[in-house]
């Protein structure tokens, strides 16, 4: 008896939350769809948001994530690499940059809000842009980018490393040529993180990327991110829940579209790296 | 191992190597920017022990000078209380369903509705909330927007890093003593709670914090949910504000010591932030230690 009550408190857990999964995405579909149409996804926005559509709202949040990953992929990718393969296990530096990439992980995303208005827009003189609101989603997107990567590139099998080494490869060489792609399953999956948590991103883009709706002319005008405009939709403007609705449609299916970008384009890397 | 290469290998190496390190201190140095600039931009109200402002002035009054703090720090407490209250036992339940109760076809279909859920960007779940919940709630005690729709969402937004870290931790139980426990004849139920629970505590408990450390630090939820009123929180129904929304809210017009205070109160959340992924860790070290 009791064992069939727990085994049914256990199912009804699970339902309860697929259920909610269900409800929430039924929702948004339901009330979402009747608004989306091509002209919605082009053309620029009206009487703030309720009518017109998302066109500059998109590109805005095309570029946010564009000036994030181009500054984060490179920085993340040599910091990991340099942590995985240049530093010794258990290193005191080593150590010291993984804990200082473990409080920046902990950081809530408003105080990189707080912290990319003071550093990015004012004291770099960025103001409410494009830049400041990348550079801001970059720093706090680096840290679990470089964990997924380090643990990817770490955990490759010592046989290959010594396997290069016993061919004369440098160790530079044996991270471009074998670890690397060896390991690009786990820096798209950290890659997948980052664009995630970038393209939800809401707190840290208000006061760094700022609301402006129009479409962006260059990187230093602001420009209003898909979540933002979500927000400020429902919050900020009466009658704007379909036009909401639609917009959070996007958002997610951008969210998955991105993934599979991500997942294809490193693919193809691989199948090209051990190929040569 | 570089040695032995040739000269111009060995080169390469030296000329490759600084790069790397300097991407590491650039991370470092976000860090240590992100802190130094939090501390001085909150310095006009924290120098001199004007940082007591915070615990003695009654209210949230920037306008006329008064930065009580401490409703909105309760606010959120309590906020992140309700939800973790509310999200650990389901999220612990789930975790057991994926490790001993679901048929293996359901069980990789769950994991990825946890990880889709885990994904939801938290306007969405926001815009949900204020367009269902809020509405749902309004008809049984109003005005809605309140602690108990905050306490919800934010409870389905932790829920999948509770069941995750608590799946994993279940995992890490050693088979022999579950098949021990079966050849005693335990019932399932028996091993689950006498057996595996107690064994995988320190990692349930550490992804409990992780889920606290989350909550807390969570903004767009609350901002659109609780209703932002600045008070205690005295009933489940009342609206209330948290430090987080609060920042959210001010920044856009505040100047000078308002700005501060905000800037103070982004430290101190933080700061228990910290407090809680530091817990965390200690606890899966210790579990890792026997």
């Amino acid at each position: 008896m009791a064992e069939r009550l727990f085994t049914s408190v256990i199912w009804l857990s699970t339902a309860l939350v697929v259920a909610m999964l269900l409800w929430i995405l039924g929702d948004l579909a339901y009330q979402g769809m009747p608004h989306l149409s091509l002209n919605f996804l082009l053309s620029e926005p009206m009487s703030a948001g309720r009518s017109g559509g998302i066109g500059p709202i998109l590109v805005s949040t095309l570029l946010i994530i564009a000036v994030t990953l181009l500054s984060a992929l490179p920085l993340g990718l040599a910091a990991a690499i340099w942590l995985a393969e240049f530093t010794n296990r258990g290193s005191a530096v080593g150590n010291g940059v993984r804990l200082c990439l473990d409080v920046l992980a902990g950081i809530p995303s408003i105080v990189f809000g707080l912290f990319g208005n003071a550093f990015f827009s004012i004291f770099l003189g960025l103001g409410f842009s494009i830049l400041s609101g990348g550079l801001t989603l970059a720093c706090m997107i680096l840290p679990v980018f470089i964990r997924t990567c380090e643990i990817g590139v770490s955990s490759v099998n010592d046989a290959w490393r010594k396997g290069a080494a016993a061919l004369g490869m440098t160790r530079s060489a044996a991270v471009w040529h074998i670890l690397l792609p060896a390991a690009s399953p786990a820096i798209v999956a950290g890659l997948i993180l980052g664009i995630g948590r970038a393209t939800a991103e809401t707190a840290a883009l208000i006061f760094t990327s700022g609301y402006v709706d129009r479409m962006p002319g260059s990187l230093l005008d602001s420009g209003r991110a898909l979540a933002v405009h979500i927000y400020d939709l429902s919050m900020n403007v009466t009658g704007g829940d379909p036009a909401a609705h639609a917009s959070a449609l996007v958002l997610l299916v951008l969210i998955m579209l991105l993934n599979l970008l991500a997942q294809g384009l490193s693919d193809r890397w691989l199948q090209r790296r051990l190929s040569v | 191992m570089s040695k032995r290469n040739s000269l111009f290998q060995w080169n390469l190496d030296r000329l490759v190597v600084p790069p790397l390190a300097v991407a590491a201190l650039i991370c470092v140095a976000i860090l240590l920017l992100v802190l130094a600039f939090l501390v001085y931009e909150a310095s006009p109200v924290l120098v001199d022990g004007g940082w007591r402002v915070f615990l003695s002035d009654t209210g949230w009054y920037p306008l006329e000078g008064l930065f009580g703090l401490i409703p909105m720090l309760w606010a959120s407490l309590v906020l992140m209380l309700g939800a973790v209250i509310i999200a650990a036992p389901i999220g612990l339940a789930c975790a057991i369903f994926i490790k001993f109760y679901a048929p293996a076809s359901l069980n990789k279909v769950f994991r990825l509705i946890l990880s889709l859920l885990a994904g939801m960007p938290s306007v969405v779940l926001g815009l949900w909330g204020l367009t269902e919940l809020v509405p749902l709630i309004a008809k049984w005690q109003p005005p809605g927007a309140s602690l108990f729709a905050a306490i919800l969402v934010l409870a389905l937004m932790v829920l999948p890093t509770v069941a995750l870290t608590s799946a994993s931790a279940l995992s890490a139980v050693r088979e022999d003593l579950l098949a021990g426990a079966a050849a005693l004849g335990i019932g399932r139920k028996a091993q689950v709670l006498g057996l595996v629970l107690p064994a995988a505590r320190y990692g349930i408990w550490s992804g409990i914090l992780l889920a606290m450390a989350r909550a807390i630090g969570e903004t767009m939820v609350v901002l659109m949910v609780a209703g932002n009123v600045v008070q205690y929180p005295h009933g489940l129904f009342e609206p209330v504000r948290a430090l987080t929304a609060n920042i959210a809210l001010e920044m856009a017009y505040a100047t000078d010591n308002h700005r501060a205070g905000l800037f103070a109160s982004g430290l101190m959340l933080t700061l228990i932030v910290l407090v809680l992924a530091w817990a965390a860790s200690r606890i899966v070290g210790r579990n890792q230690h026997g």
